[in-house]
């Protein structure tokens, strides 16, 4: 049997031909950076946040809508009531039918505030688990799109189990036997971006941001003031680059110039060719191969030092013994 | 005016003799709590306790065998806040004997076997980053190829924020090697300790096939502050204690300390690892 991640590593080879046919321009053949030596000069990480938070960025709906068509939209979790922070439903792509689910941000205060600012109830996950079921039981392809500043911290959202939802929609997608590709679209806010991010292939915006706390949030805790944003974004490395860096992207989707809400047709375009060139190469393999390298996927992120002459494990100190703790 | 006592009150009570509750405000007597597992004899206050104590407490005597303790955390990120990275490591497997926040072993419990993976709350938090992904995966691929349970006592802020988004991944991970367990038919028990929060909830800690959790643990997804100054207003009295969560229904079982090992071994022998021509009646 062929090695099931030599055919997904198929973006590295799409990458090795596109230098070639890269002169800076968007390809509308699902051309994707999958290098970052390729990327020309990078934006700052503070800047990374400004133009992933920008609130004329197109957000999920205005993607769908451009780069989906025919999307119907699905509402409800079936057990308590619909979140506007995420949507969810079946539309096409490449005349066939897919499943698509996102986080909805609003373009206006209003609208935010109806939205949640993209902060997803626990029923919001719900609706989401809802759907990747859907998909894989008429055999759909799923496609995700990222874009919160991290799930609702509100009492309620505790009370009904904010930690199981997340908790459960990672679960699902991991052994959802579907193909499906994640797109963190601009904010990739912590748990509540993850519970839509296990994919075949996660890819991101140039420009997107995906972290595992808010800069400000790092900022409060490390130098106990939220002043220091700036400096935490730096050193979360939470910028595009740094996550194809790292192994948690596998490409970045390339953005018009000045950034995705200058043209959010052409934005709508690069992530739809992006999307339909990985869907068409993940639906070939059969589930059982997909299963086995999307686990290998997520296995070895992570960064570890396993000593081969195991070091001395240090001694515990001497007055915690005397305190019996 | 009387003079006041020159040296305050209870300030003078040798600190290494005598622990106060935070609860009731009782003295304890370090060496009664000790052989009270570390419960407030008046209150049933459960104090936090090491990975190594709690691994003493539940396992069978002389049954754990630790593994991947020589794992060690890389700094792929090169993190500096008041400290370097390395540096806080370095402070924190001073402070409390271990090389990360988590101690993982092969392990007996009530004569059932188990793969063990505890959380020790004294290193960085109990935070959650690359060598507590590893280590925890290790234990539930363990636990797959053996067909034994699988125990995981959570105590953690969690994310690790010093390894940034792989620290985040590593939720991925572990929740990606449970579910072949789950896949295959093994148990898996969560339990959770004070505090258990953020990502480790929100991953393993709630995907247990039954989650069990000590007394008045802090059990949530956010930070009771973040919670508080997201509306703005005091909390309800015992929000995400671990009765509170119970009540909600995200928690199967309050057990205090002093039965956490006789209930797990009772949950692991019904549990039996399913293979496929089991019968029930048999």
């Amino acid at each position: 049997m062929k090695d099931p991640l030599a055919t997904l590593r198929g973006v590295a080879t799409l990458g090795a031909r596109s230098p070639a046919e890269s002169n800076g321009d968007v390809r509308p053949d699902g051309y994707l950076i999958v290098d970052a030596a390729q990327l020309g000069a990078r934006v700052s990480a503070w800047d990374a946040v400004k133009l992933a938070r920008e609130i004329r960025r197109p957000h999920s709906l205005d993607v769908i809508e451009r780069a989906f068509p025919r999307f119907q939209e699905l509402h409800g979790d079936r057990t308590f009531r619909d979140d506007p922070a995420v949507v969810g439903g079946i539309a096409e792509l490449m005349g066939k039918p897919v499943v698509v689910v996102a986080q909805q941000k609003g373009a206006s205060t209003e609208e935010n505030i109806q939205r949640n600012f993209g902060m997803p109830h626990p029923e919001g996950y719900r609706k989401a688990i809802r759907l990747y079921r859907l998909a894989e039981r008429f055999h759909l392809p799923l496609v995700t799109l990222i874009d919160t500043p991290g799930a609702y911290p509100g009492p309620e959202a505790e009370e009904r189990g904010q930690a199981e939802a997340i908790a459960r929609s990672i679960e699902v997608m991991t052994r959802l036997r579907t193909p499906i590709v994640a797109v963190v679209l601009g904010e990739g806010g912590s748990g509540g971006a993850l519970a839509l991010g296990i994919g075949d292939v996660v890819l991101a915006l140039e420009n997107a941001i995906y972290s595992v706390i808010s800069p400000e949030g790092a900022a409060a805790i490390l130098w106990r003031t939220a002043t220091e944003a700036e400096r935490a974004a730096k050193a979360l490395r939470l910028a595009g680059p740094d996550l194809l860096e790292l192994g948690v992207v596998d490409g970045l989707i390339p953005e018009p110039k000045g950034g995705a809400h200058n043209d959010h047709d052409a934005t709508a375009a690069n992530i739809r060719a992006a999307v339909s060139w990985e869907l068409e190469r993940l639906a070939q393999l059969p589930v059982a191969d997909l299963l086995a390298a999307r686990y290998e996927r997520f296995r070895h992120i992570g960064v570890i030092v396993e000593p081969s002459a195991a070091p001395e494990p240090p001694k515990r100190m001497w007055w915690k013994k005397v305190l019996g703790r | 005016m009387r003079l006041r006592m020159p040296f305050g009150r209870r300030k003078e009570l040798p600190s290494h003799l005598w622990t106060q509750c935070p609860d009731c405000g009782e003295m304890l007597f370090n060496k009664q709590l000790a052989r009270n597992n570390s419960v407030c004899t008046k209150c049933e206050h459960h104090f936090k306790i090491a990975a190594r104590e709690r691994i003493d407490l539940l396992v069978d005597k002389g049954s754990f065998v630790e593994h991947d303790a020589d794992l060690v955390s890389g700094d792929p990120l090169g993190f500096v806040d008041s400290k370097p990275y390395p540096q806080r490591i370095e402070a924190a497997r001073i402070k409390s004997g271990a090389n990360d926040a988590v101690i993982c072993g092969t392990a007996r419990i009530g004569g059932a076997p188990v793969e063990l993976a505890v959380m020790d709350f004294e290193f960085i938090g109990g935070s959650m980053g690359s060598v507590v992904g590893e280590k925890i995966t290790r234990a539930a691929e363990r636990a797959l190829a053996a067909r034994s349970g699988l125990v995981i006592v959570s105590a953690s802020g969690g994310a690790r924020m010093q390894e940034g988004v792989l620290a985040l991944m590593q939720m991925a991970k572990i929740v990606m090697a449970l579910g072949r367990l789950a896949d295959a038919g093994t148990p898996y028990i969560s339990v959770l300790t004070d505090p258990t929060t953020g990502g480790v909830l929100a991953s393993y800690g709630s995907l247990g096939d039954l989650i069990l959790a000590e007394p008045k643990a802090l059990i949530g997804f956010s930070g009771a502050r973040v919670t508080d100054q997201t509306i703005g207003e005091r909390l309800p009295a015992g929000f995400q204690r671990a009765e509170f969560v119970m009540a909600h229904g995200f928690v199967d079982q309050v057990v205090p300390r002093s039965q956490l090992k006789e209930r797990i071994a009772f949950f692991l022998g019904a549990l039996h690892p399913a293979s496929p021509d089991a019968r029930w009646s048999l």
